[in-house]
């Protein structure tokens, strides 16, 4: 893992991508903290970070998108795949060495607290914590742009379809706002979603009576559901889709103040999802 | 020590390959050779662990390459087809990286990385970038690192290709150098260079090992097959009765019309038996001249475009390059 990941982080300073990102990345940032904090004297860092989070979507993907695709058109995946070191090494080693060029802009955002403290108060504690979930939903970024990344040879494609994928995710909040509300729909979608899961279920393991037994039974509870207490419908599409509203969680810190253990628990989660789903993309195009 | 166990390989509905068995023994050179798409690479990549199989199993040194990865790994150096090279670093990064993936320790990992380089006469162009050196020097920096840490079994899969004469024999020279000390397999299809370096060679053809036994014993094998031609002159009488005084002729094919007045033969011996002396003294005796007497061996090219007849023609294969 130390192997791979030295040179990862090697690559991108040789190939300027690192220096590029992060002085784009602190650039921005320091734009925005002149304007909201220096020049309309506003107290809090946090704030800035929330107004700066979409510039993840154009940097995330400029970080990942070389990451597997490359290693493959290049089959310099051959020599890491045929050495002996593990899977799970080599992924967690490129997966760190991106974590760690998207520190170093992090890091330098440390520094922003302490010069409004120079001019006065400084909420440090909510900045600090703010900086920190930023990080980590930079990590979660990171890992769904490494698994798009690790689908496709071309860094073209990997870089647009996470630019999609993250865009997606930050209008999410916006977008829950328009699916319906009533219990008729929530019965719709909930049967969409699970005729989704039993075609994911059949592409990826190909037996259809598996695929047919998670339909028939999601739909029979379904029907029963809504007939005993179609009043559980009500809501249930937003609820659920709120859930997946990954910004949500920072945006809590960094607007409302308030920090919730089980939205940073899920920001591991599913940083660790995106981590395995590469490891499994990467393991199926070996059996294929 | 390599075994091979019923190996199939399928993408999608194409069968690359079918059904291998083999075991390579330590300490020899092994040469696989094959037309274009027989499916070498896909078997080397298999014993690598590069790509699973869809079926059986390998088994280097002991350990299954997909139970025991790691240290099946570890007996194994490979270069693949196109040398795995990251552009953007120096020769000397490159070789020290691929080390400590290989986790060679690190007090010996740089003596190591020296004693490749001279092996393989890169040391003039360690500082430089990979990206700016020839194919030539590229090819043998993939080989530095299949050579390093100096694994038991050391996989090439054309290892020449793309070389000029000169460094194609300077690398032969330096697989028979490995090979003193380590098992090479190394993959071709260049029947020449197969036959000069190779101690034993396998033959593929579709998927399939058609044949694999030493060069010498390959060329026994098919040498039933070996003829006399002859040209004599008088009628096809005479000479049918002539022939029919030679003992040890399995068939004799008769052909008119060659030169005027002359007869022209084709003669089968029966396996491994030399007749062309007593052709000789029985024409003779019986005073019809032989116009012409040539002897048709049958060369391991013969027998590599026997056993891979079908694939060439499907394929159609550059006569060149084979």
């Amino acid at each position: 893992m130390k192997a791979i990941y030295k040179r990862e982080l090697k690559a991108y300073f040789q190939s300027m991508t690192g220096y590029v990102l992060i002085a784009f990345m602190v650039i921005f940032t320091g734009i925005y903290f002149m304007a909201y904090n220096l020049n309309s004297g506003y107290p809090y860092f946090s704030y800035v970070l929330m107004n700066i989070n979409y510039i993840l979507i154009i940097a995330v993907p400029l970080l990942t998108m070389r990451s597997f695709a490359e290693e493959r058109k290049n089959k310099t995946d051959q020599m890491l795949l045929s050495a002996p070191v593990k899977l799970f090494d080599i992924v967690m080693g490129k997966y760190l060495a991106m974590t760690t060029v998207f520190a170093v802009p992090c890091a330098v955002f440390c520094l922003f607290p302490l010069i409004i403290k120079s001019f006065g108060t400084a909420y440090l504690k909510v900045d600090y914590l703010s900086i920190l979930m930023f990080f980590l939903m930079g990590c979660i970024y990171i890992a769904i742009g490494m698994f798009l990344s690790s689908l496709t040879e071309s860094q073209i494609i990997a870089a647009v379809t996470t630019f999609g994928a993250l865009l997606l995710i930050y209008l999410w909040g916006g977008l829950i706002d328009f699916l319906p509300t009533s219990n008729v729909s929530g019965i719709i979608g909930t049967v969409v979603l699970i005729t989704l899961l039993a075609f994911i279920i059949y592409r990826m393991t190909g037996n259809w009576i598996m695929a047919g037994i998670t339909e028939l039974a999601g739909v029979i509870i379904v029907t029963v559901l809504s007939f005993a207490k179609a009043s559980l419908f009500e809501n249930l599409l937003v609820n659920m889709m709120k859930r997946l509203y990954i910004a949500d969680v920072f945006d809590n810190v960094a607007v409302n103040h308030l920090f919730d253990v089980s939205g940073l628990i899920m920001y591991l989660t599913v940083a660790a999802v995106f981590v395995f789903l590469t490891m499994q993309s990467i393991e199926k195009r070996r059996w294929s | 020590m390599i075994e091979v166990r019923n190996l199939v390989k399928k993408y999608g509905a194409h069968l690359a390959v079918d059904h291998l068995d083999f075991t390579v023994d330590t300490g020899q050179i092994y040469g696989f050779l094959g037309p274009n798409g027989a499916g070498k690479s896909t078997t080397m990549n298999i014993m690598t662990g590069y790509l699973g199989a869809t079926e059986g199993e390998v088994l280097i040194n002991g350990h299954n390459i997909l139970e025991e990865p790691e240290e099946a790994k570890k007996c194994i150096g490979y270069l693949p087809e196109m040398p795995p090279l990251y552009m953007e670093m120096t020769v000397w990064e490159y070789l020290n990286f691929s080390a400590e993936l290989k986790k060679i320790p690190k007090k010996e990992r740089s003596i190591q990385v020296e004693q490749v380089m001279e092996l393989v006469k890169i040391v003039d162009v360690q500082n430089r970038l990979i990206k700016n050196l020839s194919k030539g020097y590229r090819q043998r920096v993939g080989l530095a690192q299949a050579i390093l840490g100096f694994p038991e079994i050391i996989i090439l899969d054309e290892p020449t290709v793309g070389l000029d004469p000169k460094q194609i024999i300077e690398i032969r020279e330096l697989i028979r150098e490995l090979a003193k000390k380590h098992t090479v397999i190394l993959s071709s299809h260049i029947l020449a260079e197969i036959q000069e370096v190779c101690d034993y060679i396998m033959i593929i053809s579709h998927g399939k090992l058609v044949a694999s036994d030493t060069p010498e014993n390959l060329e026994k094998l098919m040498s039933g097959q070996q003829t006399v031609e002859i040209i004599a002159k008088g009628t096809e009488d005479v000479v049918k009765d002539v022939v029919g005084r030679i003992g040890g002729i399995k068939h004799a094919v008769y052909e008119n019309g060659i030169e005027k007045d002359a007869v022209g033969v084709s003669l089968t011996p029966e396996a491994g038996l030399d007749i062309r002396e007593q052709v000789f003294t029985e024409f003779a005796k019986s005073e019809c001249p032989l116009l012409m007497l040539s002897h048709s061996r049958t060369t391991l090219e013969d027998v590599f475009l026997e056993l891979t007849q079908g694939a060439i023609e499907e394929v159609q294969t550059n006569e060149g390059d084979i």
